[in-house]
């Protein structure tokens, strides 16, 4: 079964059963990634462009490793170095690329839709790597495949978010894909950075972190920006750090089998303690490990490709 | 020249006139207003027939940016003033913020001659509350009002200052000048680019809390009350203003209000697909607000509809929701949203609505317009309100046409629009109904 769509734009417009048609086909690609020549043809031929309008460095080197696992080319395009310095509008820059038959443009930009907005122009898949405080598809795709490969089973699992939820992209697709799967989710923050209203996704909307751990199976711990530290949300990082910080005692409420999630970059020693993410309970780097996996998925799928894996060989 | 409009349904709101009948225009003035077929036309008149149609007196709209000068691209006073006429619209208050803003003699004098020359409406300029719009010095209001201003504004800046604010109240008070203040807490409002509520946290949008409008519009209704001085709350868009101002004129604080029609229609709902033709300033909120505006523009708390025609290119719309300039294009959808969403709902019976779009607005301003009174201008908006419509912004007059209603159906047809008993806008379909008149005349 391919995936019937142009774009991946976010996990709010994705079914579960597509949800898990990509993290079932990123567990074929994880496979490649062992091997000692990491490399299969599926995208050969097709071209990749890595169309960043936000700094990046993991997820550009993730997406950029995913293509070329897949043999795809793959371009380079960042916004310091664009004619977007020169005045062209957004709209202009990404028909000019598409014009070079493009295949697929993974595109991040500061502003929340402006993804959505290009993918409805042009006729090239586009792949949301970020948009503004929106959604961030892939890290929830691979937020769900972490959690799905030592939990098996999303029903009945209790999954807890911490920190800016207002402000993250990275919450927004994990909650409406782990909806999707049956979890139960939990967003904890202070009250400036967890709107109540967050409970019209179905999530349980909580201000007080022992409460909202208490429990969980999964922990998954949002990096607090240092533009919101001014003082304007919460007072500082060391009261951030008091009544969220996740720490080794803190972790004591939630299951023995916890998982410790942190999409990166962290704060060590704001919202997570270095000993809670170097401990047993961390996922952290096989996150990043599923992330070229879940993205070579993404790109597979969306050229086409069935979701099997004849192509693997 | 005479001219007879014959048979239809005259609404005159100001005398609460509501009948069908005939309705004579002669030398550009009403003449009179008589029962069907008891006055014979003479030879030479000019004869529309109107049987089946609602005839009022010409909108007045309180509320639209010309963009001249400066924003030539985006509209100019020769096609504003048309796509009004389209719209049924013969009187309008043009906003100051053009560039450079009307703070000064010169530019309400560059206004006026502009729209004396290439306008077809009447217009009447707003000028600047303070040199700049930069909320730190006074205008010049004297000399303003003697050139013709009725009413100053900073339009889309605040007079964020509630010293200054007071001032101009004071000031602009002794003038018996009208003060409009765009009502946002900019603290507050931040870099909100929609309302603040569920839609926009899903979305990713930086929301505008609806204390960004409240807080300063209860701090203006506060030093109107204080100070004596009218007041005019600009594009109500949430429930708590609504409640705020009817609290105030239950007080006999001499506050006046508009809405705008996006707020009658809409609700937050509509950003789901991050369209920039719904980006504007203040947010659509949500449903339960527009029940409050709709309940408020029947009971009387806010006194008129004005469009707050805000015309955007294409440059400044197909780009990034966030980026993209706040507006809508919106004077030849007006009439046609306000009889759908208040009229043909029941809210409002259609002579009362008009009165929102006529008379409250013409009293608010103080001009002598928004009447069918004999002796009155004869400026007058023939329209069917019945006919149902496809809203096509391919097809708007306007130069611009940012609007969240293209393709929507709608009540009411404007079908002819007069300005001092000169027909300035007809649609097609009115040719048959014309007759007599002088060889040449018309459009």
């Amino acid at each position: 079964m391919p995936l019937q769509r142009k774009d991946l734009l976010g996990l709010e417009g994705l079914s579960g059963e597509e949800i898990q048609l990509i993290l079932d086909t990123a567990r074929s690609f994880k496979e490649v990634g062992q091997r000692p020549i990491k490399k299969v043809p599926a995208l050969r031929g097709k071209t990749v462009v890595n169309l960043f309008f936000e700094p990046s460095t993991r997820t550009r080197t993730s997406f950029e490793l995913a293509a070329k696992r897949l043999s795809a080319d793959v371009v380079n395009f960042t916004a310091s170095s664009s004619s977007l310095q020169k005045g062209e509008c957004l709209l202009d820059t990404v028909r000019n690329i598409e014009a070079m038959n493009v295949h697929t443009i993974i595109m991040r930009h500061a502003c929340s839709g402006a993804v959505n907005f290009v993918a409805e122009h042009i006729h090239a898949s586009v792949v949301n790597a970020g948009d503004g405080t929106h959604e961030h598809p892939t890290q929830g795709l691979l937020d769900l495949y972490t959690i799905r490969e030592c939990k098996h089973d999303f029903s009945g699992l209790v999954v807890t978010l911490v920190g800016d939820i207002l402000h993250s992209r990275v919450a927004r697709s994990n909650v409406h894909g782990l909806r999707k799967l049956g979890a139960t989710v939990r967003v904890v923050g202070p009250a400036t950075l967890v709107p109540r209203c967050f409970e019209r996704l179905g999530v349980e909307v909580h201000h007080r972190l022992e409460e909202a751990i208490t429990g969980a199976d999964v922990i998954n711990i949002l990096r607090i920006q240092l533009e919101r530290q001014d003082g304007k949300y919460f007072p500082s990082s060391r009261e951030y750090a008091n009544l969220y910080g996740i720490n080794a005692r803190r972790l004591g409420l939630a299951k023995p089998d916890v998982l410790i999630m942190h999409p990166g970059p962290m704060n060590r020693g704001i919202e997570i303690s270095p000993r809670v993410a170097d401990g047993p309970n961390s996922v952290i780097l096989d996150q990043v490990t599923n992330g070229v996996a879940v993205r070579m998925a993404v790109l597979y799928l969306l050229s086409g490709g069935e979701g099997a894996d004849e192509n693997l060989d | 020249m005479r001219t007879l409009i014959k048979n239809g349904r005259i609404l005159d709101p100001a005398s609460g006139h509501d009948a069908v009948g005939d309705l004579w225009l002669d030398a550009g003035r009403v003449q009179a207003i008589t029962p069907p077929g008891a006055k014979r036309p003479e030879p030479g008149d000019e004869i529309f027939e109107a049987q089946g149609l609602a005839v009022a007196p010409g909108l007045v709209d309180l509320h639209v940016h010309l963009r001249e000068p400066g924003e030539e691209y985006k509209e100019t006073i020769a096609s504003g003033t048309r796509a009004a006429a389209a719209g049924g619209i013969t009187s309008l208050a043009c906003m100051p913020n053009t560039d450079p803003p009307v703070d000064n003699l010169a530019m309400v004098d560059l206004i006026f001659s502009k729209a004396r020359q290439q306008g077809v409406v009447n217009v009447y300029p707003v000028a600047c509350i303070t040199k700049g719009r930069r909320g730190e010095e006074l205008a010049e209001m004297g000399e303003l009002q003697a050139a013709g201003v009725k009413a100053v504004s900073d339009d889309g800046n605040p007079v964020s200052s509630p010293m200054l604010m007071r001032s101009a109240l004071q000031y602009a008070g002794m003038l018996d000048l009208l003060v409009i203040n765009h009502a946002e807490e900019r603290s507050l409002s931040g870099k909100g680019v929609a309302h603040g509520g569920f839609t926009a946290a899903k979305l990713g949008l930086s929301g505008v809390p609806r204390s960004a409008l409240e807080v300063m519009i209860s701090r203006d209704v506060i030093l109107a009350e204080e100070t004596g001085s009218r007041i005019h709350i600009p594009h109500v868009s949430t429930a708590g203003a609504v409640r705020i101002i009817r609290e105030a004129k239950q007080r006999g604080v001499r506050v006046t209000a508009e809405t705008a029609p996006h707020y009658l229609v809409l609700t937050d709902e509509c950003l789901a697909d991050y369209n920039s033709n719904v980006r504007v300033n203040p947010p659509i909120a949500e449903a339960s607000d527009r029940e409050a505006l709709l309940a408020g523009l029947a009971d009387g708390t806010l006194d008129a509809v004005a469009t707050d025609h805000a015309p955007h290119s294409r440059r400044e719309k197909d780009m990034e929701f966030v980026l993209a300039a706040p507006g809508i294009s919106g004077l030849e959808t007006s009439l046609s949203l306000v009889l759908t969403a208040v009229t043909a709902t029941g809210r409002l019976s259609l002579l009362e609505t008009l009165r929102r779009l006529t008379s409250n607005p013409a009293r608010i301003l103080k001009v002598p317009k928004g009447t069918l009174a004999a002796g009155a201008d004869a400026d007058v908006v023939i329209f069917d309100a019945e006919g149902e419509r496809e809203i096509r912004a391919a097809e708007f007059v306007s130069q611009s046409n940012n609007t969240p209603f293209d393709g929507r159906r709608v009540k009411g047809r404007v079908l002819a629009t007069l300005v001092a008993g000169r027909v300035i806008h007809a649609d097609p379909a009115f040719a048959v109904r014309r007759s007599g008149g002088l060889p040449a005349g018309g459009v």
